[in-house]
């Protein structure tokens, strides 16, 4: 919830709490909301939106709290406040389940097509939402080449340098004095980008998950992790220290 | 016994068929007064309370009605019509359902009775549970768990018409928790389906009788109801020593390695011993070091919670038919099994409590007439009074087992799921129902329709969850489950003892190449939290091995034998008790009176009368507080002796206030004895110039808003408010071995716990979380006393350097956690390599 309270307070000095990387030689930002922005392009990248998680539990019985969607809206609408890109780009999994998109209530709707006003937006298709959306603004599609990069919602083992995924959750674990402060985190080697999942209600996979084997030259391998009020930039080495 | 007691103790014998009267003669044994008057008072129709000490025959005595009953009854011919089960005994463990059983048989059979006796625990197999549904027992001895089982199940009706006995044993450790509420109302939902049904509550002895008498028998708005009561007289009082060792007693440390050679030989002189300890680690690290001097190959064991079921059942055993000379335990051998010739009890550690101690010692010597030996270990100076107050407490008789409390919300969350699954059910109906329940007797009305809403669709204001209703309210008026599946869920999500997520540790060999093979024994299981900590390669004590962290795989934590016997991590922290409020109102007592200290070990008397020289002690109402220097920062000690929870949620409280006073608090840290604050300011110069006063900075109204601001962003809470949310049924109960992989599929508890907090802070869980939190990780009300006992009685010291009594806390620095907010921290200092990385790049 740090990602909440953090979007709705003004920023000062956003140089000092984002990172700066790059990614087959394209600039990139990580934003402490978790979203990454591509200043040449005017591109903003979320991934893993989760939308309509709760609601997806109650369908099968569990009244998980229903402003899941809400809450990850709000983030959002700062984020695309913040950066006024042209084109988002939301990565997959944009919802929890297949009748998500279907189901949305109204007043989502009407914050998605706010938020889409005077700008693109692609919804890549995830493994929760292969069907695309329903009844919303923007286009759907399985990836996105633009700008030198690849979008996609799973990594690809045999991708070259240049793509920008989700799907994972990735997670960094720091381990300092017996003490471990896990949070999602951007994980990059210079030629693949994973996006930290963006919805509220989403967990997270830690870097050393199997799932993670063979994605990352793992020397060049840094967790631009999301602090309280900031990204703080880890090397793998370095996360157990 | 008085003289007006005397004539139910011949009615009693009067009532007993002439096989029991036999079967006593026989065994050259005399009923006890006790017991004849619980047979007689019982059988004329009253619901009693016995209380008496470990092997007093409590339980034969709380069987006896049912017994008795059932022997007059005769077999039931076959061909008759169905008959329901006739005494219910509920215990709250199964192996102790499990040793009933082999205890009952031994005098039905030997009496030849006509009557059947099973268990029924969540490890019956499946077609067994079958059976006793179509045939059941006279006797079902089971848990808490598997009554609120049968109850929501649609042939409880029939399977209960016939239930004249209801047997509760250990009563008042299954009362205090959320077990007990969610048996309070499966009680109450048996006396609507037997409405002629008896109570019968085995209890040790308690401070407050009254509450467990309550508990037993149906409240009414108009008035309260209570059991009959039955006391059997203590038996020989327990010999009980503190370890004198040669050896110097560390000033902190849980481990009282220091001690080993000297328990080893009190092992070595005695036939059986029992070792408890408070953790599962302090086991480990005990049951490690004894084997490291075990120059005898004495058969020592080890047993507690954690460690695989197959092997406590056969350490069980073995000490059963005493193959064992000692066994290592945690708590989870408090309760009364019955373990063969125990002649010692060892008490590693201090007891934390006067009752909890009196329980352990009884495990000694089972029987009344011959007293239990014990000896204490106190592991740290401050112990060594702790021990020495308890063995004071011991004597006196002192009791010090913790209130009934208030009927939990999340527990009648899942209570009321439940009664929807047996029977489509009126609203106002179960109301009354809940309400009989002793710990529900005080519950509104409108919170009752609540949680009826938050069982239906969460009960959120937001209302988009209708159609997907769990229970819905029908034409008829009576809310009904919405489909099968509802049940099914409820099932397998039941119970109130919510584990942490844990994983498997599984052996398996490590070939040649580093390589790890597959399937090998498995030893139990461990947090989750823990194994993260650790990279592959990493040692660990775990199961009376050194272990060699392999890796995860599959939901398993694959581990190796090590070759070192020095592990690198130390082991895991399991449950660890506070200190309770009268022992630490004895230590307190103790230090303020020199006359006392006789009884103490020298080496501590000279550290208390150093501490009288160049500080002071306490008085026994006086919070006395030190201020001084060391290295670079400021330190302030307090000795509130109040447990560590309530230091904890003092030290997070005093932190927020003097940061807000600009004295730049640094950290702090809690023991059951004291609290730490450190500075870069000098608190001593601050205090003296009242910025802040201390009478300010101690001032109750701390428990106001700083508390409410505090709770918001704890991660105590958010522990709280998942174990609320499992047993209230909004997350599922993460089952061993049928969870998904990965965790992006699960939902975390703290994510929803944040995400309602934010946008409904009022919601009927958040109540129960801040409730719960309240009374237990908190310990607010025991904070809220001292603070008010404390008032005008603060005295400060400033000292030049730390004070004899200040070194025990100060060697904890850096050991325990501080909590939640100094995570950002621990990523800052990560970060920093990268910075200075980055800043040599660019030649700053």
């Amino acid at each position: 919830m740090q990602r909440l309270a953090l979007a709705s307070m003004g920023i000062q000095d956003f140089g000092a709490i984002s990172a700066r990387t790059l990614v087959a030689g394209v600039e990139a930002v990580c934003d402490p909301l978790g979203a990454l922005y591509l200043p040449e392009t005017r591109v903003l990248v979320v991934s893993d939106l989760h939308l309509e998680k709760g609601a997806a539990f109650a369908r099968r019985g569990m009244m998980l709290p229903p402003y899941d969607t809400l809450a990850t809206l709000k983030v959002l609408e700062a984020v695309i406040a913040r950066h006024d890109p042209a084109i988002v780009v939301s990565l997959g999994d944009n919802f929890h389940d297949r009748v998500g998109s279907a189901h949305l209530p109204d007043i989502f709707r009407t914050k998605i097509t706010e938020l889409a006003r005077g700008r693109d937006w692609i919804w890549i298709n995830g493994n929760h939402d292969p069907d695309g959306t329903v009844d919303l603004p923007g286009q759907s599609a399985d990836e996105l080449h633009y700008a030198g990069l690849v979008f996609r919602h799973e990594p690809s083992l045999i991708s070259p340098a240049g793509e920008i995924a989700g799907h994972l959750h990735p997670a960094a674990t720091v381990i300092r004095r017996e003490k471990a402060v896990r949070r999602p985190c951007f994980a990059t080697d210079g030629k693949r980008l994973l996006m930290p999942a963006f919805g509220i209600m989403t967990g997270g996979l830690d870097l050393r998950h199997k799932a993670m084997t063979g994605l990352f030259d793992r020397p060049n391998l840094v967790a631009h992790m999301l602090g309280r009020d900031r990204i703080y930039s880890v090397r793998f080495a370095n996360l157990r220290g | 016994m008085s003289d007006s007691q005397a004539s139910p103790v011949a009615a009693g014998l009067s009532l007993l068929p002439p096989p029991f009267t036999r079967w006593f003669t026989d065994k050259g044994w005399r009923p006890r007064a006790h017991q004849m008057e619980l047979l007689a008072r019982a059988t004329s129709g009253e619901s009693l309370l016995l209380i008496a000490p470990t092997g007093a025959g409590k339980t034969l005595a709380g069987f006896l009605p049912a017994l008795t009953d059932l022997t007059h009854r005769g077999k039931i011919p076959p061909g008759s019509a169905f008959t329901g089960i006739h005494t219910l005994y509920i215990s709250p463990l199964k192996a102790l359902a499990v040793d009933i059983e082999r205890n009952l048989m031994k005098p039905v059979s030997e009496m030849g009775l006509p009557i059947t006796v099973e268990t029924r625990t969540g490890d019956t197999p499946q077609s067994k549970r079958q059976r006793q549904r179509l045939n059941p027992p006279d006797i079902l001895l089971t848990t808490p768990e598997q009554v609120a089982l049968l109850i929501a199940n649609g042939e409880a009706p029939r399977f209960f018409k016939d239930l004249k006995y209801v047997v509760f044993d250990e009563l008042h450790s299954l009362v205090t928790s959320k077990r007990g509420h969610l048996l309070s109302l499966g009680l109450a939902r048996l006396r609507r389906l037997a409405p002629g049904l008896k109570t019968i509550g085995l209890s040790a002895t308690v401070a407050e009788p009254m509450d467990l008498r309550r508990w037993l028998v149906e409240q009414t708005p108009e008035a309260e109801h209570h059991a009959g009561l039955v006391t059997a007289p203590g038996g020989a009082k327990p010999i009980i020593t503190i370890l004198k060792s040669e050896e110097r007693v560390p000033w902190s440390g849980h481990q009282a390695k220091y001690a080993m050679p000297e328990v080893y030989e009190a092992i070595k002189a005695h036939r059986t011993s029992l070792l408890f300890v408070n953790t599962r680690s302090q086991a480990e690290i005990l049951f490690q070091a004894l084997w490291n001097i075990n120059e005898d190959t004495l058969p020592i064991a080890l047993h507690h919670g954690s460690l695989d079921v197959g092997q406590r059942r056969k350490v069980e055993l073995a000490m059963a038919e005493n193959r064992l000379r000692a066994v290592v335990a945690t708590s989870t051998l408090d309760l009364g099994i019955d373990w063969g010739d125990v002649d010692l009890v060892i008490h590693v550690g201090a007891p934390k409590g006067a009752s909890r101690l009196a329980q352990r010692i009884g495990r000694a010597n089972h029987r009344m007439d011959e007293p239990s030996r014990a000896i204490l270990v106190p592991a740290n100076r401050f112990e060594v009074m702790e021990c020495q107050a308890a063995l004071d407490a011991n004597y006196l008789g002192a009791q010090d087992t913790p209130p009934v409390g208030d009927g939990a919300l999340d527990v009648l969350a899942q209570h009321v799921l439940g009664m929807a699954c047996a029977a489509p059910f009126d609203e106002d109906a179960l109301f009354a129902e809940v309400t009989s329940a002793s710990p529900y007797t005080g519950l509104p009305r409108e919170k009752f329709g609540r949680i009826v809403q938050f069982v239906a669709t969460g009960g959120y204001a937001l209302k988009t969850y209708e159609r997907y209703a769990r229970i819905r309210k029908t034409v008829d008026g009576l809310w009904r489950i919405s489909n099968p599946g509802v049940a099914q869920q409820y099932r397998l999500n039941l119970g109130t003892i919510v584990e942490m997520p844990m994983l498997n540790v599984r052996m398996v060999k490590r070939g040649a190449k580093g390589t790890v093979g597959r399937g090998g024994a498995s030893l139990g299981k461990v947090e989750e939290y823990f194994l993260e900590m650790l990279s592959p390669g990493d040692t660990f004590l775990f199961s009376g091995k050194v272990l060699r962290f392999e890796g995860i795989r599959e939901n398993e934590c694959l581990v190796s034998q090590a070759f070192s016997l020095d592990p690198k991590v130390p082991a895991y922290a399991g449950g660890k008790f506070p200190l309770s409020t009268y022992l630490a109102a004895q230590v307190r007592a103790m230090l303020d009176d020199p006359q006392r200290w006789g009884a103490l070990p020298e080496q501590v008397r000279d550290w208390l009368a150093l501490q009288r020289d160049v500080s002071s002690l306490p008085k026994r109402d006086e919070l006395l507080i030190e201020t001084f220097p060391r290295g670079s920062r400021h330190y302030m000690v307090a000795y509130p002796f109040e447990g560590r929870l309530a230091h904890q949620t003092l030290g997070m409280l005093l932190t927020r206030r003097l940061e807000r006073a600009g004295r730049r608090p640094l950290g702090f840290v809690a023991t059951d004895y004291s609290l730490a604050v450190w500075a870069l300011d000098d608190l001593g110069y601050s205090f003296a110039i009242e910025r802040p006063s201390l009478s300010n900075l101690f001032d109750e109204d701390m428990l106001g808003d700083d508390l409410e601001a505090w709770l918001d962003e704890s991660f105590m809470l958010k522990r709280t408010f998942r174990n609320c949310a499992v047993i209230a049924g909004l997350i599922e109960q993460r089952h061993p071995g049928k969870e998904k992989t990965g965790r992006q599929v699960t939902v975390s508890a703290d994510l929803i716990y944040d995400v309602l907090r934010s946008h409904e802070p009022d919601h009927i869980l958040l109540e129960a979380t801040r409730n719960d939190a309240a009374a237990g990780l908190l310990d607010i009300q025991r904070l809220g006393d001292m603070l008010m006992r404390i008032k005008g009685h603060i005295t400060h010291r400033r000292l030049d350097r730390i004070s004899p009594l200040a070194v025990p806390i100060m060697l904890e620095i850096g050991k325990e956690t501080v909590a939640g907010e100094a995570q950002d921290s621990l990523l800052a200092e990560a970060a920093e390599d990268l910075i200075a990385e980055a800043m040599g790049e660019t030649g700053i």
